[in-house]
C-alpha cells in the first residue's frame, strides 16, 4: 500500500527524496479521510518552506485541510495537473497526485521520518482506535 | 433552533438530567463578586390590550406627512406589500441559517436565484449567499483582493461612501493594512491622476463607488487599467442598485461589493439591510461566505446544495476565510422578490424615472439665484448644489415646511460646508419637488 522508498509524516504527508530533490504528496490514509478532494491550493514556484508550515490546503466536500511541510526547501514545481481534475488525489495519491517538487534544503533531514512500515503501523493504531 | 421560554418542570428537568439543583447550583462556579445580586430593572408583564396600547402610542410618535430629499446610502423606494407577504410565512421568517443545508431546499432556491440575480445585475461571474451590508461588503472585498494578490496596501477614493470607510477602518485596524485615501476633481470623480501615482506594486486594490457618494459615475473602464497595469485590483461598491437598471454593469472589476436595500428593503435606522459580494469564477475560493448551487440528485431531479461552505468559520474556525460574514438570507429573499416583481422592463423603467426626476429637481434648483451644481460629472439620482449659505441652517427651515432636506456634505467633508446632497426618487412627486424648490427660494431670499 505505502511506497518503501517513501517517507512519511505524522500529518499523513509523503516525501520521496532522489538526489537534493523532494517530491511530496498527501498518503491514501489522508485522502479518504477528506473524502472527495474538490480543490488544491498550492504554492508558487520560488516559494520558500519550512518543515512544519503550512504550504497549501486540500479542499473536499466536507472539509478544508492544511498541507505541512515535511521537510525545508524551495518549491521548484507544483503539480498543474491538479488545478482540472483534483480527484485524481483521491484515485493516485501516491503517484500522479503529487502536489509539489522541492529543492532540498537538506537531502538528509528526511531520513529521520517514518517509513513504510512505521507508518503503515501509525494508520493501523490510528484506525484501531477510531 | 427555537427560542422559547422554558416552563418550570422543564426547567427542573433539564438541570436533573445535568446533575445540577437549582439555576443558582448552575452559576455556582462564577464568583459572587462577577454576579448580579438584584433582579434585571425591567417593566412588569403586560396584558396583550396594554402591550397594543403602548405600541399604538409609539407608532403615534412617528412623523408622517414628510418629503425627503435624503439618499447618502439609503434609498427609498416603492415597495410591493407581496414582498412583505411573503418573506413573513413562517417557512422563511422562523427558519435558522442552514447548518444541515439540503433539508432546506426551498431556502437554498431562493439563495440560488438571489445569487443569479445579483450576477446578472452587476456583470460578475459569481455572486455569494449575501453579507451584511455594503459596508461590510466593501470591507471584505478589500480583505479578499489582499489574500488574492498577497499585498497589504490599498487605494481608497474619498468620494467612496465615508461611513463605508470608518467600517474599512475599523475592521483593518490591527490588520496591518496600509489605506491611502484619494481625492476627487470638479467632475466629483475620484482623482484618476492622484489614484495613478498612488498606486505601487504593493496595492492590493483600489476602491471606488458608482454611482458615488456624490451621486457621481466612476470611470470604472479607466480606473480599472489603472489598477491592472500595476496587477491591483478593482473593487468598485455599489450603494443604489437600482442604478444598474440604466447604467452599464461595473464588469471591469474584479469584485463588486453592494448594498441591494435599494430592493424591496425599507429604509431604517441601522437595518436590516443586505450586503452582495460579486467576482469572476476565479477568485471564488478567495470570496467570503456561502455559495448555493444547482444539481441534479441520483434520480436526475433538480436540486439546490451548499457548493462552497468549507472555508466558512463553522467549519474551518479561526482558519475561515472570514468570520464576519454573516448573511442577511431573509433581506436577500425579500431582494429577489422584489426584483422578480419588478422584471427586467420594470427595473429598468424605474432607472429612467429616477434619473428624469433628480434631473428635474436640479433645474428646479438652479433656477434659484446662488444656487449651483457642484460637480460635471454624470449622475443617477443625487447630485450636489452649492449653496449661498449653511446647509444645516437651510435644513432646519425646510423642516418647519415638513421638508426632509439634502444631507449637509460639511458632516463628512470639512471642506464642503456649504455643499447639499440631493437624492431624488420615483417617491417623490413632481409637485413635492416644486414645493421644495420653492420652499427653498424663500428660505435663501431672506437675510440670515
Amino acid at each position: 500500500m505505502y511506497p518503501s522508498d517513501y517517507r512519511y509524516t505524522k500529518e499523513h504527508e509523503w516525501i520521496k527524496v532522489s538526489g537534493n530533490t523532494g517530491t511530496i504528496g498527501i498518503t491514501d490514509y489522508a485522502q479518504h479521510e477528506l473524502g472527495d478532494v474538490v480543490f488544491v491550493e498550492l504554492p508558487a514556484v520560488g516559494t520558500v518552506i519550512k518543515a512544519g508550515d503550512v504550504f497549501g490546503t486540500v479542499e473536499s466536500v466536507k472539509a478544508v485541510s492544511e498541507i505541512y511541510a515535511p521537510v525545508s526547501g524551495e518549491v521548484i514545481e507544483a503539480n498543474a495537473s491538479l488545478a482540472n481534475a483534483p480527484e485524481i488525489v483521491n484515485s493516485d495519491p501516491h503517484g500522479a497526485a503529487w502536489l509539489i517538487k522541492i529543492k532540498l534544503a537538506d537531502p538528509a533531514e528526511a531520513s529521520s521520518m517514518m517509513d513504510a512500515a512505521a507508518y503503515q503501523a501509525f494508520v493501523s493504531e490510528k484506525e484501531a482506535s477510531a | 433552533m427555537r427560542y422559547l421560554p422554558k416552563s418550570t418542570a422543564e426547567r427542573r428537568e433539564m438541570l436533573a438530567s445535568i446533575g445540577a439543583s437549582s439555576i443558582e447550583n448552575l452559576f455556582a462556579s462564577i464568583p459572587e463578586a462577577f454576579r448580579l445580586q438584584q433582579s434585571l430593572r425591567l417593566p412588569g408583564p403586560m396584558s396583550e390590550q396594554e402591550i397594543i396600547d403602548y405600541f399604538r402610542a409609539r407608532a403615534a410618535e412617528n412623523s408622517c406627512g414628510y418629503t425627503s430629499f435624503l439618499g447618502a446610502g439609503v434609498y427609498s423606494h416603492l415597495r410591493s406589500v407581496v414582498t412583505d407577504s411573503l418573506i413573513q410565512r413562517g417557512e422563511f421568517l422562523t427558519s435558522y441559517t442552514p447548518y444541515q443545508a439540503e433539508i432546506s431546499q426551498g431556502t437554498l432556491q431562493a439563495i440560488f436565484e438571489f445569487q443569479t440575480l445579483m450576477c446578472e445585475l452587476t456583470g460578475m461571474e459569481v455572486a455569494n449567499a449575501s453579507m451584511w451590508d455594503g459596508s461590510t461588503a466593501t470591507t471584505e472585498a478589500v480583505l479578499m483582493a489582499e489574500r488574492l494578490t498577497g499585498r497589504h496596501r490599498v487605494v481608497v477614493a474619498r468620494s467612496l461612501h465615508p461611513e463605508y470607510r470608518q467600517v474599512l477602518d475599523t475592521y483593518t485596524k490591527n490588520l496591518g493594512l496600509q489605506i491611502h485615501e484619494v481625492g476627487f476633481t470638479s467632475s466629483g470623480q475620484a482623482d484618476a491622476e492622484r489614484l495613478e501615482a498612488a498606486i505601487d506594486t504593493q496595492t492590493a486594490a483600489v476602491v471606488v463607488q458608482s454611482p458615488n457618494f456624490f451621486g457621481v459615475l466612476e470611470q470604472v473602464p479607466q480606473l480599472a487599467e489603472l489598477a491592472h497595469n500595476k496587477g491591483a485590483l478593482l473593487v468598485v461598491a455599489i450603494a443604489e442598485g437600482v442604478s444598474l437598471g440604466a447604467v452599464r454593469p461595473p464588469s471591469e472589476a474584479d469584485i463588486v461589493a453592494m448594498e441591494a436595500q435599494s430592493f424591496g428593503l425599507p429604509p431604517s435606522y441601522g437595518g436590516p439591510y443586505a450586503g452582495v459580494i460579486a467576482t469572476r469564477d476565479k477568485f471564488v475560493r478567495q470570496m467570503p461566505g456561502r455559495l448555493a448551487g444547482e444539481t441534479l440528485d441520483t434520480e436526475g431531479r433538480r436540486g439546490y446544495v451548499l457548493t462552497l461552505a468549507t472555508r466558512e468559520q463553522h467549519i474551518r474556525r479561526e482558519k475561515a476565510t472570514s468570520n464576519i460574514c454573516t448573511n442577511q438570507a431573509l433581506c436577500a429573499l425579500a431582494v429577489t422578490i422584489h426584483l422578480c416583481l419588478l422584471g427586467k422592463e420594470g427595473l429598468q423603467e424605474l432607472a429612467v424615472q429616477n434619473l428624469a426626476k433628480a434631473r428635474f429637481a436640479l433645474a428646479e434648483l438652479e433656477k434659484i439665484p446662488g444656487v449651483q451644481r457642484a460637480f460635471s460629472g454624470p449622475f443617477f439620482n443625487e447630485f450636489v448644489v452649492e449653496l449661498p449659505r449653511s446647509v444645516k441652517m437651510v435644513n432646519a427651515d425646510l423642516l418647519k415646511e415638513k421638508i426632509i432636506g439634502p444631507l449637509p456634505l460639511g458632516s463628512h467633508y470639512a471642506d464642503l460646508t456649504k455643499r447639499a446632497l440631493f437624492c431624488v426618487t420615483e417617491t417623490t412627486s413632481r409637485a413635492e419637488i416644486e414645493r421644495m424648490a420653492a420652499a427653498l427660494r424663500e428660505i435663501l431670499s431672506k437675510p440670515v
